[in-house]
């Protein structure tokens, strides 16, 4: 097979194909190297040099490599978080779920890049320079996923990890075409990830379809004795010890008979800023899911017009302590211009840091100082509370709540870098669940311009097969064709 | 709103040093970012609890045993300065 043809299999397919002997894991792990290696998106900020050792025997992933952003830490390959301040960072140890995945036979083929310490929606904050979509190079990818989402969508890679902060997953997935998706929080280990909101942050697949988001989320879930906010599913044990069985089922759903989709209307119609050609597109999928049996009404989340109000105190509060590791210390830059202590950590913090991590520190830094703690971040905890409340009264009559991913299609680069609150706006329909710890998938829904839009389904806490099952029946029925974003 | 004496106390809380265009920008573009934020200040939130945990979590416990952790010289190995084993800083009180 060509490297064009190797790369054209979906990641389920690749890891059957090698299980019947008709490929050869070696070959693939090429084909895709060479595809990273030749990448012209900046996708990558580190390829696999050589290949690496054999999956073992029956390992369930097959040897099918895996791109994973920049952030997850990977001993002894360069681990930098898009940042300037942790340039050239070799770690000592490599993330839980990394490992995971490695030992399941996903090996790692490259890192990719981001916005810098996951704080973007567009990748234009990497230190190491934008992403390029590959749908049109004059546009950003999203982000802070980007070179994850541009990566599957060129085919350079045939899955690859992200994180998820406030819709870092599902907003690169949507302006690229793929599928994303964002676990309940504390499904997956954050051990090892560099942190940006820790009671937020999860990590989650970027892939070509909703089978390939199932098959790699089988392997990253599941406590983690080293992190102590990771949880199992509550059934996982119980199912573990009765058959070997794994805790997320592949999808193979094919109505959505009985099954009863909210569109919230603060995250729909109702919300200023979501393009008409998004809408449009939004409205169509309904009617597909109509057609598959599902019953779409309108429902109410008072306080989502707040989440993102929520999100910009919590998520740079939370940033602005786990930032403060960064002093030149113990690792990464150091700027020691004959200083005192004081100097050291403030020349290398103000020479590492980029212009939109400084502004979140700024603020985060601001809204935990004295004086404003409980006008701010306690409020914000607060409407949290509200947003989770809002979710569980509509989870009593629905089965999920559906929304576009994103209010728009990929922008053009430069087009919203001077207006911040701007490029806050992207997360307008993805921020509520992450405040919920909720799970939610975007799912490529068809095209407004020429360029790809998402579906973003959410359901309760642990829902997780539920929403792949419904996901995968909506999959079939839209019949996004991924071509276009597909160069190599 | 964010006047510039308040931008360099915060920026002085979070040890960064801001140039004079950064102090000015900083001061706009947080007050557009705070003006956004201060509408939460309209809900009645006096009787909601905080969300301290999205899921629910109990006493995380595990067993207290004594494990190999990272050898002192991996740890070092990424320091940009060492010395006697250790990290090497700058007198806190030279100046």
């Amino acid at each position: 097979m060509s490297v064009a043809d190797l790369t054209a299999l979906t990641a389920a397919a690749a890891v059957a194909a090698i299980e019947r002997g008709e490929l050869d894991a070696g070959e693939l792990f090429g084909a895709y190297r060479e595809a990273a290696a030749a990448d012209d998106l900046n996708a990558y900020l580190w390829v696999a040099g050589e290949a690496p050792e054999p999956a073992a025997p029956g390992a369930p992933l097959a040897g099918v490599p895996l791109a994973v952003k920049d952030l997850f830490c990977t001993e002894g390959v360069p681990s930098q978080a898009g940042s300037k301040i942790l340039e050239g960072y070799r770690p000592p140890y490599t993330a839980s779920v990394v490992a995971r995945l490695a030992s399941a036979g996903a090996p790692l083929l490259g890192k990719t890049n981001q916005d810098e310490f996951a704080m973007g929606s567009s990748n234009e904050n990497s230190a190491f320079g934008p992403v390029r979509n590959p749908w049109d190079r004059m546009r950003v990818p999203g982000g802070s996923s980007g070179g994850s989402a541009a990566a599957v969508a060129a085919g350079s890679a045939p899955w690859a990890l992200g994180t998820d902060t406030g819709g870092s997953i599902r907003q690169p997935a949507a302006l690229c075409g793929i599928v994303g998706m964002k676990p309940t929080y504390g499904t997956v280990s954050r051990y090892g990830m560099i942190a940006f909101a820790s009671s937020l942050d999860q990590a989650g697949p970027l892939t070509r379809d909703v089978t390939d988001a199932a098959l790699l989320l089988r392997h990253m879930v599941g406590r983690d004795e080293r992190d102590s906010t990771s949880v199992d599913f509550p059934a996982a044990r119980k199912r573990q010890l009765a058959a070997g069985k794994s805790v997320i089922d592949l999808p193979s759903r094919e109505s959505l008979k009985g099954i009863r989709l909210g569109v919230p209307e603060e995250l729909t119609a109702g919300a200023e800023g979501i393009e008409a050609g998004v809408l449009a597109s939004f409205d169509a999928t309904l009617k597909l899911a109509e057609g598959l049996g599902a019953i779409v009404e309108t429902c109410r989340l008072p306080h989502a017009p707040h989440a993102l109000s929520a999100y910009y105190v919590l998520a740079p509060a939370e940033a602005s302590s786990n930032l403060a590791r960064y002093d030149g210390v113990r690792y990464g830059l150091r700027v020691d211009d004959a200083g005192d202590l004081v100097q050291l950590y403030t020349g290398t913090r103000s020479q590492g840091f980029g212009a939109e991590v400084k502004r979140r520190i700024m603020l985060g830094t601001y809204s935990l100082s004295s004086g404003y703690y409980d006008a701010y971040y306690g409020r914000a905890q607060r409407v949290r509370t509200k947003i989770a409340d809002d979710f569980r009264t509509v989870f009593a009559s629905f089965d999920f709540v559906v929304t576009p991913t994103a209010p728009t299609v990929a922008f053009e680069l430069g087009a919203l870098t001077a207006d911040p609150l701007a490029m806050y706006l992207n997360d307008y329909c993805t921020v509520p669940m992450s405040l919920a710890g909720i799970p939610a998938i975007s799912i490529p829904s068809g095209l407004s311009e020429g360029l790809p839009v998402g579906f973003q389904l959410a359901g309760p806490a642990f829902s997780e097969n539920a929403i792949l099952d419904a996901a995968f029946a909506l999959e079939r029925a839209i019949g996004f064709d991924a071509a276009a974003g597909r160069t190599v | 709103m964010i006047d510039r004496e308040q931008v360099l106390h915060v920026a002085r809380l979070a040890r960064l040093e801001l140039s004079e265009e950064e102090v000015s920008r900083m001061s706009e573009e947080l007050s557009a970012v705070l003006g956004h934020i201060e509408k939460i200040g309209e809900l009645d939130l006096d009787a909601v609890p905080a969300t301290t945990h999205v899921v629910e979590v109990s006493n995380a416990l595990r067993p207290d045993v004594v494990a190999p952790s990272l050898p002192r010289d991996v740890a070092l190995a990424s320091a940009p300065s060492v010395a006697d084993g250790g990290f090497r800083v700058p007198s806190p009180q030279a100046g």
